[in-house]
């Protein structure tokens, strides 16, 4: 594989602009996490905003979010994830979408 | 004051639009251009600011409501080579179509950017007199008295909107279509997911490694390639750029424990692309969801005061070799506006003053096509198409052309013998996934 496929994830995201609003839109409840055997969102999240903790949760940072709803559709832990959009304006921009 | 004792708010709208995507902008188009009054409601700072696609669209649908749209229109690239690849992890079969008639008029594909391109269609609505509100998020259904739908709640202050009708172009996860009970909460099943790169590579590039002219493009897409994965990889030319991704079944990412970058890589690593991309780096990640269950998981298309248009309704066709929603979105929501318009002229606005929708996309290609085509996401994302004959295909092509002189060749019913025999395949199974497959694609 050559050079050009080897970027950080850090650096893949740094492509993405974001505005990011002081409301979290997206609000995961670590305590149903704990008891969830899967844990497929930690993969299937294409931003992977979803960090397990050491005690068996999930540590979940809104901010550089695609707003796709992959793990929403995904999770089966019902009460989980609380899923909105960002306030108007703020989130995503996608200038090459 | 109580809703009860006095008339309700009479509508400031005839209608309002919730998304200013291909469908938004194109039902606002519709109702502006019969006379109504309406709004487009749009999330994202712009039009297309949230929204991600491939990278194709197919115009001629434009081609009623917007005389020479080619001329205007923000294209990258007229396709005018289309390759359709099957991957095995070391192996490809290519079918590779060439026409310079895509290239001129009345064109065929273009790819374009979703910011341009939802930019400049939601222009036309309002010039056309369509009002856009951009930044304001439609949070919720408005109901009267009698629990009718009579506008949307924006996270706008004092951002009630009413109007006669409202049309939800909201996307895949329409929370509105969802809160009137139209859509499934959640729906794992009939979803993809697209993970995408925009790659830089400068036009000189392109033209020269895709064998293209200065404003043609390629379109490239393909069946496997995925690390497994169900589902397939694309790769489109823009002027200046490429954009690359992949497309899987959301159960299967959830089951497979890959990661969707991971299965980008692979397919940019597959040695049938690999050397197209050299040296091209990563402009843009993205990546958005696509409601792939085609004509049995649409929804009820309108209800008491509300349409459903475009992805919202599940209008995205992917039947394997195409994977066309933009132009379904348009033609839906056209259609929508166009209905909307006459059910307010009438002054019946309820699901059967509304039932004009359905019967006009029966009538056009949205409805047609996607009748036709409705066995056909089950059949491609299918375990035997996706592993099994992916790699029958190209053992078979590659037995095909592989010279063992002094062996005489083994002729194709013994190399096809042999290749079904070596994948399991049992010749009854072939037989019935081919007639599935003829019937499907009639
Ligand atoms: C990876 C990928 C590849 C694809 N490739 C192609 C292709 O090559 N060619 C093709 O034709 N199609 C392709 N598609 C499908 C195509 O993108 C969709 O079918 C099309 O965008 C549907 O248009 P729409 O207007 O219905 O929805 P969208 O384009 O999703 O627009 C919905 C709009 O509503 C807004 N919105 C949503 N909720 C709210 C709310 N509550 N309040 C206010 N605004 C809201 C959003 O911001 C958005 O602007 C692809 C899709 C994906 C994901
Ligand atoms: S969000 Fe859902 S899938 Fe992820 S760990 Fe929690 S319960 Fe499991
Ligand atoms: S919406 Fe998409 S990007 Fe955002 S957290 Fe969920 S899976 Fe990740």
């Amino acid at each position: 594989m050559g050079r050009w496929a080897d970027i950080s994830f850090e650096a893949r995201m740094a492509t993405v602009e974001f505005r990011v609003s002081e409301r979290a839109h997206i609000v995961v409840d670590s305590d149903v996490c704990r008891s969830c055997t899967t844990k497929v969102c930690v993969h299937a999240c294409p931003a992977d905003l979803f960090a397990p903790t050491a005690d068996g949760g999930i540590l979940f940072n809104y901010e550089q979010c695609f707003e796709c709803g992959t793990c929403y559709m995904v999770c089966n832990s019902e009460g989980a994830i609380s899923w909105t959009y960002p306030d108007g304006g703020h989130g995503v921009v996608f200038r090459h979408g | 004051m109580t809703d009860e004792q006095q008339a309700p708010d009479p509508p400031v709208f005839d209608a309002v639009v919730v998304g200013a995507g291909p469908a938004g902008a194109s039902a606002a188009l519709a109702l502006a251009r019969a006379g109504r009054s309406v709004v487009m409601v749009e999330r994202g700072p712009f039009p297309g600011a949230k929204n991600v696609y491939g990278g194709v669209v197919y115009g001629r649908v434009l081609d009623e409501v917007i005389p020479h749209w080619w001329e205007q229109v923000p294209v990258q690239r007229w396709v005018v080579r289309r390759s359709t690849m099957i991957l095995t992890d070391t192996q490809a079969v290519t079918l590779d179509v060439r026409s310079q008639a895509w290239g001129a008029q009345p064109y065929n594909g273009m790819t374009v950017f979703r910011a341009d391109f939802d930019s400049w269609l939601a222009q036309h609505a309002i010039d056309a007199g369509a009002r856009l509100l951009t930044s304001t998020v439609a949070t919720g259904l408005l109901r009267d008295g009698s629990g009718r739908i009579c506008g949307v709640r924006t996270d706008r202050p004092g951002g009630d909107l009413r109007a006669r009708v409202v049309i939800a172009c909201d996307g895949v996860n329409s929370f509105l279509a969802k809160e009137a009970g139209l859509l499934p909460r959640a729906d794992a099943t009939h979803m993809t997911l697209g993970a995408k790169e925009v790659l830089a590579l400068p036009a000189g590039v392109i033209e020269e490694r895709f064998g293209l002219g200065p404003h043609e493009g390629l379109d490239i897409e393909a069946v496997g390639g995925t690390a497994g994965v169900p589902g397939g990889g694309f790769l489109y030319t823009n002027r200046d750029s490429v954009s690359v991704g992949v497309v899987v079944s959301l159960n299967g990412l959830a089951a497979s424990g890959r990661r969707p970058e991971d299965l980008i890589a692979s397919f940019k690593a597959h040695p049938g692309i690999a050397s197209y991309l050299k040296g091209a780096e990563v402009k843009e990640y993205s990546a958005h969801l696509i409601p792939e269950g085609g004509y049995s998981t649409m929804p009820e298309l309108a209800t008491d005061g509300l349409l459903v248009a475009g992805d919202a309704a599940a209008m995205t066709l992917a039947a394997g070799i195409w994977l066309e929603g933009v132009n379904f979105a348009i033609g839906a929501g056209l259609e929508a506006g166009r209905a909307a318009a006459t059910a307010i002229g009438t002054g019946d606005v309820s699901a059967a003053g509304l039932s004009g929708y359905r019967r006009a996309l029966e009538a056009s290609f949205v409805l047609r096509d996607h009748k036709r085509l409705r066995l056909a996401p089950d059949l491609v994302l299918s375990d035997r198409m996706q592993q099994q004959y992916t790699k029958v295909l190209c053992d078979i092509a590659e037995d095909l052309f592989t010279v063992t002189n002094p062996q005489p060749k083994p002729g194709l019913v013994r190399i096809m013998r042999r290749v079904l025999r070596r994948h399991r395949v049992r010749w009854r199974d072939l037989a019935r996934d081919g007639l599935d497959t003829a019937r499907t694609f009639r």
